[in-house]
């Protein structure tokens, strides 16, 4: 679903920024912008003026489908009670210590 | 609060119009500071006068420490007298009108402006990387990073105002037209670029027109908007005789140095 943009106001746009090099790009925040080039140099402005990133994705926050929050229990209660899910019954060796 | 009074030595001059170019355009843009159209752009704004602000900064105590008078960035910005600052005058024409009846433009100029200022810097930036001057060339190193992001900016924002609305079409228009007159300034040698070239120091002016005009005209094209005619007028900033708007923005810029001298917070 598209949220309704208001006649003259530019598209919400959310943005990632990857701290650095190595990293995921992490969600920071949204802001306005006409396009995506102007999204980006707003971006760049707004949230890595102070060498927060080496790089930066902004895109519509119209093309994100969320989850509805009137879904929260069914989608997320049901998990709770599973720890058998978590990998913490394994005797892990020693070489794979990241995992 | 006394003036000080630089020395007429032409290095010292040549390094001053790099330096008050750039604080006087700062001011104008932080101007805009909380004004802009948009929150967005209002902190890009903000970012781009704090940039020319540190280029100025840099300059300032550079050419303070040539000047051998043992001048402070702070001194040479806030205690000189208007025939002693040597920016073009374009920079110091009013960019935003902060009430319907003062002087000065709309967003529209402050874009076109920038763009036309940060090419003219960014050729200078880059001609200067090689200057006989290290610290000269340091310093435009640093500053040429910033001027390709501020002629990237403020020509992405030509484009969509000149090819955007009839209304922003024509207001863009309108202040390019009224910009054009004082560009011819940026181009003409005087005995301060006749030195710097003999010295290594840095390029004849008149050297980056072509380069200045092609980067201008592409942007320009693209924007839809037309270059306006040459006209015989020559602005003299750089050569310390000001515009009527000089002695506003330095009695603005100067106040509190001049009261409290030396002050600090």
């Amino acid at each position: 679903m598209n949220t309704p943009t208001a006649k003259n106001e530019w598209p919400l746009w959310e943005v990632f920024v990857r701290p650095k090099a190595g990293l995921e790009h992490k969600h920071c925040g949204s802001l306005h912008a006409p396009d995506a080039k102007m999204a980006l140099q707003m971006a760049r402005e707004v949230y890595a003026r102070r060498q927060e990133g080496t790089s930066i994705w902004v895109l519509p926050s119209s093309q994100i489908t969320a989850s509805d929050p009137g879904d929260k229990d069914m989608y997320f209660d049901p998990m709770e009670d599973k720890v058998y899910r978590h990998p913490t019954f394994y005797e892990l060796p020693q070489a794979v210590d990241h995992m | 609060m006394n003036s000080i009074a630089v020395s007429a030595s032409l290095h010292v001059r040549y390094v001053l119009r790099l330096a008050d170019t750039c604080l006087i355009h700062a001011q104008r843009l932080s101007e805009w500071c909380g004004h802009a159209p948009v929150l967005e752009e209002d902190i890009a704004m903000t970012n781009l006068s704090l940039d020319l602000m540190g280029q100025a900064r840099a300059l300032l105590s550079h050419a303070g420490s040539l000047d051998g008078q043992s001048w402070d960035e702070d001194q040479l910005a806030f205690l000189r007298d208007e025939r002693h600052y040597f920016n073009l005058t374009l920079a110091e024409q009013p960019m935003r009108r902060s009430s319907a009846h003062s002087s000065g433009g709309d967003f529209a100029d402050a874009v076109v402006r920038n763009l036309i200022l940060a090419v003219w810097f960014r050729l200078h930036w880059q001609a200067l990387a090689a200057s006989s001057d290290a610290e000269l060339a340091a310093i435009a190193g640093k500053a040429l990073k910033e001027s390709r992001y501020h002629e990237e900016h403020a020509a992405q924002w030509v484009i969509r105002l000149g090819d955007g609305t009839e209304v922003s079409h024509a207001k863009t228009q309108a202040a390019l037209d009224r910009a054009w007159a004082y560009t011819a300034e940026m181009f003409v040698d005087d005995d301060t670029d006749a030195y710097a070239q003999a010295q290594g120091l840095g390029p004849l002016r008149s050297s980056l027109r072509e380069a200045w005009q092609s980067s201008v005209q592409a942007v320009l094209d693209e924007a839809t908007l037309s270059v306006p005619p040459a006209s015989s007028f020559l602005s003299t900033g750089s050569r310390g005789t000001h515009s009527e708007h000089m002695g506003f923005i330095l009695a603005e810029m100067q106040y509190l140095q001049r009261a409290y001298p030396g002050g600090r917070w």
